[in-house]
């Protein structure tokens, strides 16, 4: 089986997984007594914001790579996780407001943690225009890795700073001193997704990738 | 060591040496900043909002325009007549040539802003008299900030097609940062409040020249072999 159809296979299996996740979010997982429906979302949204910088770190850490080996493999996985990494961004970029507007009553604001999200798809973005900015692909390849490599650089500043400037968004619950923030059935669901997340993200990017390696095999000929 | 800083500051004599003869570029840029800084003064209703309210944003503003502007142009002269090929092939390390790159860099904003800062004050009235040693001090620590990255992806987007919108795009999310750290620090002292008040911004500002120096003069010649 070829990987684009495996990796069709695994967004298969993680889209019907995430189906099971939001049957029990919905009906096994307890209302909050603050927010009502509206902090459901949540289940989207924080698993959908982990993997983004998780994919974001991937591509640093495969630019690091790549500088040493020089191998093209890990140039079209960067790409891939770079791809999808946009993906996961614009899907919290979508959630936070859809949940902002009836608890914060806005849809956006300029807060600090809003803003670096802001910052990562931008990022993103930045990322992608380079990589159709270039021709030669060793140049390409070479730059992309320098950029992302500086990518996930800022992102650890902007995570220091995050902590310095006041902010409206909820406190992280689950990675913090001390026990957990929330009730265990909300946990057992949020730990769920964001398992399910995790298969979305590698099906994303054999899917990606495989495209990348077609693209590739195709320029040589 | 030695060698390396003889060797930058030949690259940067070069290069600053280039500038002053001609002078389009600075002089360019200078005016740049002047039309900018009157932008900004029509850009705004005085009787609603305060200048002095405005006053961080519009400085810092106008230099990350002027920056960029000037950090466009650092690696585009080395294309004409593959100067660039020249500098590499001959015996000059990498990391000198960053560091020759990033002083003229440097010399060449600081230039914009020495112009730029007395027609800020001059414009917009702002008194910059008591603070004036701190804010040289902020705007020093900003310009090294945006000038080590940017002298790194001048490097890059001088071989990619649409160089000049490029450069911007993939710069300005790397310097929000210390331009945030850099508009807060101001505020602060255009404001009167004490030094201490602003330490911890300056800590921030000193740490992100510090971490994205190493970085870029790291990855510098990744960017420039062939």
């Amino acid at each position: 089986m070829s990987l684009a159809a495996q990796g069709r296979r695994v967004v298969l299996a993680g889209l019907l997984l995430l189906g099971g996740v939001y049957v029990r979010a919905l009906a096994f997982t307890p209302v909050e007594r603050f927010q009502g429906p509206a902090q459901k979302i949540f289940y989207l949204h924080v698993p959908a914001a982990v993997t983004t910088e998780l994919a974001v770190i991937l591509v640093g850490l495969a630019g690091v790579f790549f500088l040493f080996l020089k191998d093209p493999r890990l140039d079209r996985f960067a790409e891939a996780s770079a791809e999808v990494g946009t993906v996961f961004a614009s899907v919290v970029l979508t959630t936070g407001p859809i949940w902002g507007k009836p608890i914060w009553g806005t849809w956006w604001t300029w807060d600090a943690r809003l803003t670096s999200t802001l910052f990562l798809f931008f990022l993103l973005i930045g990322y992608h225009l380079l990589r159709g900015a270039v021709a030669d692909a060793g140049l390409r390849a070479r730059y992309c890795a320098v950029l992302g490599i500086c990518a996930v650089v800022l992102v650890g500043f902007i995570h220091l700073s995050v902590y310095l400037f006041p902010t409206l968004h909820p406190q992280p619950i689950v990675l913090r001193p001390g026990a957990p923030g929330v009730p265990p059935e909300m946990l057992v669901t949020l730990l769920l997704s964001f398992g399910v997340f995790l298969v979305l993200y590698v099906g994303f990017v054999m899917q990606r990738y495989a495209i990348a390696q077609r693209r590739d095999a195709a320029s040589h000929v | 060591m030695r060698e390396l800083l003889a060797q930058a500051w030949t690259v940067a004599r070069k290069d600053l040496l280039l500038e002053f003869r001609t002078r389009t570029a600075l002089l360019s840029a200078v005016v740049f900043t002047a039309l900018v800084l009157t932008v900004f003064n029509f850009g705004r209703d005085p009787t609603a909002v305060a200048t002095i309210d405005l006053a961080p944003s519009i400085l810092w503003v106008t230099f990350t325009f002027a920056a960029m502007l000037a950090l466009n142009r650092a690696f585009q002269l080395e294309l004409e007549n593959g100067a660039l090929e020249g500098l590499l092939v001959s015996p000059l390390s990498r990391h000198s040539l960053y560091l020759g790159k990033l002083l003229a860099n440097l010399g060449f904003v600081a230039v914009v802003e020495v112009v730029g800062l007395p027609l800020f004050v001059l414009f917009f009235n702002v008194p910059v008299g008591p603070v004036l040693l701190p804010l040289i001090g902020v705007i020093a620590l900003a310009t090294i900030g945006f000038v080590a990255v940017g002298t790194l992806f001048s490097a890059m987007v001088v071989r990619t097609r649409f160089a000049e919108l490029m450069l911007p795009v993939l710069l300005l999310p790397f310097l929000l940062l210390p331009l945030t750290y850099a508009v807060q620090a101001t505020a602060r002292l255009l404001a009167g409040r004490p030094l201490s008040e602003l330490s911890g911004w300056l800590k921030l500002l000193a740490a992100y020249d510090l971490v994205f120096l190493g970085v870029a003069s790291l990855l510098f010649p990744h960017t420039v072999d062939e």
